[in-house]
């Protein structure tokens, strides 16, 4: 077991880290999310292929989607998803309403607008852990007031 | 009557992993970045500096140390609080040199660099774990010492157990002001 004060700091140092080098403009904003993105890809292939060792196969991608909102999010984050919605038609939505890299940063709507470099790892975690298990998707996160947060797989 | 808070030791868990992991990435990404080694290095540096000055505060609100009287003693529980409780390893302490401000961290196990085979072909001189050297150096830093922290040892070069050194420095003469009567 890790501390979660560390992984906190090396998330917060890493976003910090890409923005600092890159130069301003929307283009750059992109390629920033974009690399914390496919770290966060990276991470989640890791993570899926260690969590899934002994699991049973899973059915269908509503059992792979209540797999993440359950266990995954559970052994990562320490809790489990709030709240999953799907139209059954390949779009799912998770709700996390006290998300743990967000609880850290405000309670509300104060820093809305740097809310989506922080959640940038956590879609790439996502993105990564689906395509271990065989789903492609893209994966986005919105967020209306904070720590509550929405990914959206599809 | 207050009641006590209830201790929830696993809330400031997170799986060791997901750290571990996080960390590959981010070396991963460094290197495609930076061609020369010791860029990498030097960012890796920086980034556990930033960490560092943030986490001695985490750090002194949850583990309750007393005052330090020696540098021996700073080692000693950066050795078994600090990393028992951030890495959950505890580095064995030994000193350097007879002056005692010359120590070293000995782990075992690196737990950052559990799942690295070996260092990739063409990079010899990257010190993959340098964030930690950062980490300390910026704590220490927060309260007032000034050190130098190096990888002597690495076992992802070849040798048989990772050794940090941390040599304190010598603080520069302070003004010594006189209070006005």
């Amino acid at each position: 077991m890790a501390d979660e004060a560390l992984f906190l700091l090396l998330h917060n140092e890493m976003v910090s880290g890409v923005y600092k080098s890159a130069e301003q403009g929307e283009v750059e904003n992109g390629r920033c999310i974009t690399k914390l993105e496919n770290m966060g890809f990276r991470v989640g292939q890791g993570l899926i292929e260690r969590f899934t060792k002994d699991t049973a196969r899973f059915k269908d991608e509503l059992d792979i989607m209540k797999f993440i909102c359950k266990d995954f999010w559970t052994t990562v984050f320490k809790k489990q998803i709030d709240n999953l919605r799907t139209n059954h038609q390949g779009i799912y939505v998770l709700q996390d309403n006290k998300f743990r890299l967000l609880t850290q940063m405000s309670a509300g709507k104060q820093y809305l607008e740097h809310a989506s470099k922080y959640l940038a790892f956590t879609c790439g975690l996502i993105r990564g852990g689906l395509s271990n298990l065989g789903i492609k998707s893209i994966v986005t996160a919105e967020v209306s007031s904070m720590p509550a947060c929405k990914f959206k797989a599809h | 009557m207050s009641r006590p808070v209830p201790r929830r030791p696993e809330y400031h868990k997170i799986n060791r992993d997901l750290l571990v992991l996080t960390y590959g990435a981010l070396v991963a990404q460094l290197c495609k970045d930076y061609e020369k080694d010791e860029d990498v290095n030097k960012y890796l540096d920086k980034m556990g500096y930033g960490i560092g000055t943030r986490l001695v505060e985490d750090f002194l609100a949850r583990s309750c140390v007393r005052r330090c009287h020696s540098y021996s003693e700073i080692t000693h529980i950066i050795a078994e609080v600090a990393f028992k409780m951030y890495l959950g390893v505890t580095p064995s302490v030994t000193c350097n040199n007879s002056s005692k401000n010359e120590f070293s961290l000995i782990l075992d196990k690196n737990p950052l660099s559990e799942f690295v085979e070996e260092l990739p072909a063409g990079r010899s001189s990257l010190c993959y774990c340098n964030l930690l050297c950062g980490i300390i150096r910026g704590a220490l830093e927060m309260v007032h010492l000034a050190v130098d922290v190096m990888f002597l040892q690495d076992r992802l070069k070849g040798d048989s157990v990772t050794e940090i050194g941390i040599t304190f420095l010598k603080q520069p003469e302070k003004k010594k002001y006189r209070r006005r009567k």
